[in-house]
């Protein structure tokens, strides 16, 4: 019995870390982007892109780590547009979120329909080198990315709590005039926390197309993003507690497939569908003050605008 | 030292500045035909040939345009009283079953015209409902209208998705759809296209939410609770009333995509009919100012980009449908989110022409 419930455990443990990692490294970047009073609707499209291009270019190149490079790079130009509007420009941060969404959402298939012609999917990637294999446990899927997901924890954690890098974005999230009147510039704190949000939301993206799968299919980030935003949430805006939601949000995942079909003694069938929006719903009752209260940065969604 | 910037006649802001943004949008647009390798104005002229180049592409442009000003609408009227509803989709999702679940009951019993107005009812009954809950959440529980409403779009999905698999499934059927409606569960098409009299209901809500806004003191309390909140509360708007009318209303408005779409076209209840309409609400809204006539206008548009857009991918294998997906994300960036980019340049051209 200890061997097969062993197994059991290692397995679901295993499962719930595949599909927490991208959730863990979108929301450790949306943390950043969040705590310095920038809102991040924009998650999903930024993961998108970012499987997109890392899909495409090691298809291409051959070399999964030239994947991991673009991959990046598509999410940071999507996440300076994002700080363009909502920094410079002072514009909606939601308005840019949502526009970034659909904008990825369209493009990634526009581009992989003219570049490959496969209806928006990429080329297979079935070569040595093209993707990020498992580490240690072949059947756990342990790539570097998942280990790079448990290290952004505690980075995160110790960049926003123990740095004056972190003191000065928790400041500028809160009441940014103060950090403006202190002589630091809260644009540059502000973009350097929206760079930090796409180098996270890339490695997500990247982690999903070719460490997870094999290549690109469209809308593969599947609400991805905004389950991340929710386990920010979830999490109070702080890193440690947000990690812990997306270890339940990926548990709940893991036990979803498992239940499929399945009929528990007393309950009967649960259905799948439930524990799919069960993210959802937790975090709203959250936000509705049922468990606990999840109080936002101060200054979030609000333009800053400097005196003259 | 910051020069001053002058302010704008009234008609630079209305017209030259959204039409400057839109302009924006469609020059990134063709600079991506371009890079896909297309000539831009060769697809312009696909594209237009296949949105008007024929009674039946107008009729399927203007069936597109009656999801555009639903969902246009939707988003329009709550963000006059200050609130920005992503929950359109899942609106409309909800309010399809709204309106399939009446006729599934009924349509055994009553003539079409009967019908009709119960099942457009029950559509605005179950969108109002599911934007009711986010509303309420705002309104007493404080939680944040955008992730509340962003999270319902989800939690349709999946209930609606549980639904068809589960309870609504046409016995013996292997695909998760309802039975097909009755003859009387079916609006008269158009034109020998999708094109159905959901339009004439769609008209009908753009001059309703005109009076709505400007002719009633509802529409003028939603409005005041749009522009300064402390002021309306100080003036008497129960702020919380409002904010439940003003979702309902929106919530309402999305869910007759559901009559369009189910009623209209497919005489059954589906999985994900709502395609995008909800999202590209947003688009439609920022582009026709928020004003029912504007989005009208702008719903004209985006139903000729996609009915065209169809066309130009079924013309040139190097294009795909979901390039209008992108065009409604450039239009949501330019027209929304970078609104003011091209104010300092106006403000400077303003500047030289005073002098």
């Amino acid at each position: 019995m200890t061997s097969d419930t062993s197994a059991f455990v290692f397995l679901t443990l295993a499962a719930t870390l595949r599909t927490a990692t991208p959730l863990i490294l979108c929301a450790m970047g949306g943390l950043f982007s969040e705590r310095s009073g920038i809102v991040d609707v924009g998650l999903e499209g930024k993961m998108l892109i970012a499987a997109f291009f890392a899909a495409a270019v090691s298809a291409v190149t051959g070399s999964a780590w030239w994947g991991v490079a673009a991959a990046i790079a598509a999410a940071e130009a999507m996440a300076l547009l994002h700080g363009f509007a909502s920094i410079t420009h002072r514009g909606n941060q939601v308005v840019s979120g949502i526009a970034l969404n659909i904008l990825a959402a369209g493009l990634t298939v526009v581009l992989g329909n003219a570049w490959f012609g496969r209806g928006g999917q990429t080329p297979s990637l079935d070569r040595a080198g093209q993707r990020l294999m498992p580490l240690f446990f072949p059947n756990a899927g342990d790539n570097i990315l998942v280990y790079a997901a448990l290290l952004s924890v505690p980075l995160t954690w110790w960049l926003v709590t123990r740095t004056r890098f972190g003191l000065r974005l928790r400041a500028v999230g809160e009441m940014p005039l103060a950090v403006d009147a202190a002589g630091i510039s809260v644009a540059w704190l502000r973009y350097r926390a929206v760079l930090l949000c796409g180098l996270f939301a890339g490695l997500a993206g990247a982690y999903l197309s070719i460490a997870q799968n094999a290549g690109f299919s469209r809308d593969m980030t599947a609400g991805q993003g905004f389950i991340a935003l929710a386990a920010i949430i979830f999490g109070k805006w702080r890193p440690v507690p947000a990690f812990g939601a997306c270890l339940l949000f990926g548990l709940l995942d893991a036990i979803a497939i498992r239940l499929q079909g399945v009929s528990i003694p007393g309950i009967g069938e649960v259905p799948v569908q439930l524990i799919q929006a069960l993210p959802y719903l937790l975090t709203m009752f959250l936000l509705a003050g049922f468990i606990g209260r999840a109080v936002a940065p101060k200054a979030i969604g609000v333009p800053y605008e400097k005196e003259h | 030292m910051t020069p001053v910037r002058p302010t704008l006649p009234p008609w630079v802001d209305a017209l030259a500045l959204p039409a400057i943004n839109v302009a924006l949008a469609f020059l990134t647009v063709g600079a991506i035909v371009a890079i896909v390798g297309v000539d831009p104005l060769h697809a312009l002229k696909l594209l237009v040939v296949g949105a008007v180049g024929s009674p039946e592409s107008i009729g399927y442009t203007l069936y597109y345009a009656t999801n555009f000003v639903f969902t246009g609408l939707a988003v329009a009227v709550a963000y006059h009283g200050g609130l920005f509803n992503i929950g359109g989709e899942g609106q409309a999702y909800i309010g399809g079953l709204g309106c399939g679940l009446a006729i599934l009951a009924l349509d055994r019993y009553l003539p079409v015209w009967l019908m009709a107005p119960i099942a457009i009812l029950a559509a605005a009954l179950f969108g109002a409902a599911w934007a009711a809950v986010p509303a309420w959440l705002q309104a007493w529980r404080g939680s944040h209208i955008v992730i509340t409403t962003i999270m319902f779009n989800f939690v349709a999905s999946a209930l609606m998705v549980y639904l068809l698999v589960n309870v609504l499934i046409a016995p013996g059927s292997m695909t998760p759809q309802s039975r097909d409606f009755g003859p009387s569960g079916q609006l008269p098409a158009l034109a020998g296209s999708p094109l159905n009299l959901s339009i004439v209901l769609a008209l009908a809500c753009c001059i309703g939410v005109w009076l709505f806004l400007w002719r009633t003191p509802w529409g003028y309390a939603l409005r005041a609770m749009g522009h300064n909140p402390e002021a309306a509360l100080y003036a008497g708007t129960d702020l919380r009333l409002m904010t439940m009318v003003a979702m309902c209303l929106s919530g309402a408005l999305a869910g007759f995509v559901g009559v369009n779409e189910l009623m209209g076209v497919h005489h059954r209840i589906v999985l994900d009919f709502p395609a995008g309409y909800g999202f590209a609400g947003i688009a439609v809204a920022l582009m026709g100012r928020n004003h029912p006539f504007g989005v009208l206008l702008a719903a004209l548009l985006f139903g000729a980009l996609q009915q065209g857009g169809a066309e130009l991918a079924f013309d040139v294998p190097a294009i795909t449908r979901e390039m209008v997906v992108v065009i409604q994300g450039l239009v949501i960036l330019f027209s929304g989110a970078l609104a003011n980019l091209p104010r300092p340049w106006l403000q400077a051209l303003w500047m030289r022409r005073v002098r």
